[in-house]
């Protein structure tokens, strides 16, 4: 278990070590994708099977292909970064990458007592049913909320993709200017 | 096959996750990647609500967990939407490109 | 060595590695007989005889395919991203051979790859990741025909992903249970109307998904008249115009392994696995039996209608296929919660 953990961060680890160095935004787009599945072990491994597959059926099936369909679409190449002021920014950025990731291990190291949670549901072997029992009761509210919350992202994603005033059609014979 | 993972180790990968994200936003000019890297951040926030639910016994982590997959599909396709009108109206997808505010 | 063997551990990885090396093996060769069994429906279908050369009426006819396959000339376009290029026909097969490691072909735990409780949802998982090996094929050629071939694909399998995963929940509902083997335990139930018996499958309480999940699973599984990825009178060969030899040759097994898988998972949700008259030693047989009902109704569609144009597509799945699973679901629940307070 110990070992399949090790494993699985060190992919998850380097695919998104990846993600933000690699120059080519498809390539950084798959290694997401690679990421999130090996995220999705390490669910496994933490006894969230339903968790963990709907992170690959969510993430990797439906958000990332989204992602890749924008990159294909935009025609994206490889990125060009030079000049000083990219250089600067880029030792910038690090170094606070370097600051936060000490502070946060300095904060875990430590010793906190985590005391017992109450009233929540308890975790047990088949977790899916207890997961739908406690959406559609303790958590109803929160999870009508959601609901309108997609609704309300996909009207404006309509909204924002038809651009001003336009049809559907005027835009479409707009888009095929060069 | 035994043993359980300990909470510590499950929270420094978070932790490292989340800084590898930050460091993809501060470093990165295409909007495109930036967004994934934000992608990452999410996902190191719900490793952490998995482990916390995992050495607590409790589902609440899990459940938390869908609740910001929701947001994060919602939020991808609305930010998706905006950089393909930026797109269209700039010809780039480099935020340091993309300084006036007027369109 | 004794010691090893005795180990747990041990144990259980060497039956998996078995079981996988069998179900690896089975598949590619119901894959070539498939292939080789599509061409001789379709001859027949057109009144020619199809291949009948080599071998025994051409039965070894895929062998001779896949020799021919594996010695053709390898080519890479120049512009083409070579990596993502080598990766996608690998993407296409993994996804469908990583769903055969839940389906239960048979009873009894040794015809179950694995038995995890959220079977169906691994299924939906390795669906959703099949339209990464089409759109990166058609990304990574380099070339416009296979790039419009695999934007197509995409949004045609998000399309239809939807429908087909809410198709699944009446029968979820049903059986209580994403795991596949509950859910063929929970259709062994025959009740008798009249004196005669009537099996238990899904397929009879929930004919409108069984509808659903077929024409999804022909989308899926980008098959005529959803072949529009393809569609070789606008789009030459689609996303694998640039593909040669064995990498070509695995888009075709990605194809019909999809083919298969999805047949698999369909008898399993809907036709009842391996439940059928007889002892339960029959199970694999009744099993093998159904898949082949379902691999040849895949032939003979294809075989027997014409391509949808691309606006027909997506109505088709956005404006009827959707909103049918939809209010299937719902009255997939109202029935249940009458039937149980009528029983209670």
């Amino acid at each position: 278990m110990i070992f399949l953990f090790a494993g699985f961060a060190a992919l998850l680890v380097a695919s998104s070590l990846l993600v933000v160095l690699h120059r080519n935004p498809v390539t950084s787009a798959l290694f997401l994708v690679l990421a999130f599945c090996s995220l999705g072990g390490i669910y496994l491994l933490l006894q969230a099977e339903f968790v963990a597959l709907v992170q690959v059926i969510v993430y990797a099936g439906a958000i990332m292909v989204l992602f890749l369909f924008v990159i294909m679409y935009l025609n994206l190449r490889q990125d060009v970064e030079r000049g000083v002021q990219t250089a600067i920014r880029r030792g910038l950025g690090w170094l606070v990458g370097a600051v936060l990731l000490a502070e946060a291990f300095a904060l875990i190291a430590k010793r906190w007592q985590v005391g017992p949670v109450s009233g929540g549901p308890e975790m047990l072997e088949g977790n899916t049913q207890a997961i739908g029992r406690a959406l559609y009761t303790r958590y109803l509210f929160p999870f009508e909320i959601t609901s309108l919350l997609l609704l309300v992202a996909m009207i404006g994603v309509i909204v924002i993709a038809k651009g001003r005033g336009g049809t559907a059609a005027a835009d479409d014979s707009a888009e095929e200017k060069p | 096959m035994s043993g359980v993972i300990p909470l510590s180790w499950s929270l420094a990968l978070s932790a490292t996750l989340f800084v590898i994200g930050v460091v993809g936003v501060l470093v990165r000019r295409n909007a495109l990647v930036i967004f994934m890297s934000i992608e990452l951040m999410l996902n190191a926030a719900n490793l952490a609500f998995v482990a916390f639910g995992r050495s607590l016994q409790s589902l609440d982590g899990q459940i938390f967990v869908f609740f910001v997959m929701t947001v994060a599909a919602a939020e991808v396709a609305v930010g998706l939407a905006i950089i393909v009108n930026l797109f269209r109206l700039r010809e780039t997808v480099f935020v340091d490109e993309v300084n006036l505010l007027k369109g | 060595m004794a010691a090893l063997w005795n180990q747990p551990d041990v144990q259980v990885a060497v039956w998996a590695l078995l079981k996988v090396g069998i179900i690896l093996n089975g598949m590619l060769i119901l894959v070539s007989y498939m292939i080789f069994a599509e061409r001789k429906i379709a001859g027949h279908m057109q009144a020619r005889t199809g291949p009948n050369r080599v071998g025994w009426f051409g039965f070894m006819q895929p062998w001779a395919d896949v020799l021919k396959l594996f010695f053709k000339e390898e080519f890479i376009p120049a512009e083409a991203n070579r990596v993502i290029f080598h990766i996608a026909p690998m993407l296409a097969v993994i996804p469908a051979l990583v769903t055969f490691a839940v389906v239960p072909f048979g009873p009894g735990p040794a015809l179950v790859g694995a038995d995890v409780n959220v079977g169906l949802l691994v299924f939906l998982a390795m669906s959703s990741l099949g339209v990464y090996a089409i759109t990166l094929g058609g990304w990574a050629s380099n070339n416009k025909y296979a790039l419009l071939g695999g934007l197509r694909s995409s949004a045609q399998m998000i399309s239809y992903e939807l429908a087909m995963g809410l198709s699944t929940i009446g029968v979820l509902m049903l059986a209580g249970s994403l795991s596949l083997v509950d859910i063929v335990h929970a259709q062994s139930k025959v009740a008798h109307v009249f004196g005669l018996p009537i099996p238990g499958w899904y397929v009879l309480y929930q004919p409108v998904a069984f509808v659903i999940f077929m024409i999804t699973a022909l989308a899926e599984t980008n098959r005529a008249p959803f072949d529009l990825p393809e569609a070789e009178g606008e789009l030459v060969a689609g996303f694998h115009t640039e593909y040669s030899s064995m990498k070509f040759g695995l888009f075709f097994l990605g194809e019909f392994m999809n083919v298969i898988s999805i047949s698999c998972i369909a008898v399993t949700l809907f036709l009842g696995g391996w439940n059928g008259p007889g002892p339960a030693s029959l199970g694999l047989l009744w099993f093998a039996l159904k898949l082949a009902l379902l691999l040849f109704f895949f032939i003979w569609i294809r075989w027997t209608y014409p391509r949808l144009r691309y606006d027909q597509l997506m109505n088709l799945g956005w404006k009827v296929l959707l909103p049918l699973a939809l209010a299937n679901i719902v009255l997939t629940a109202i029935a249940i919660q009458w039937v149980s307070g009528a029983a209670g």
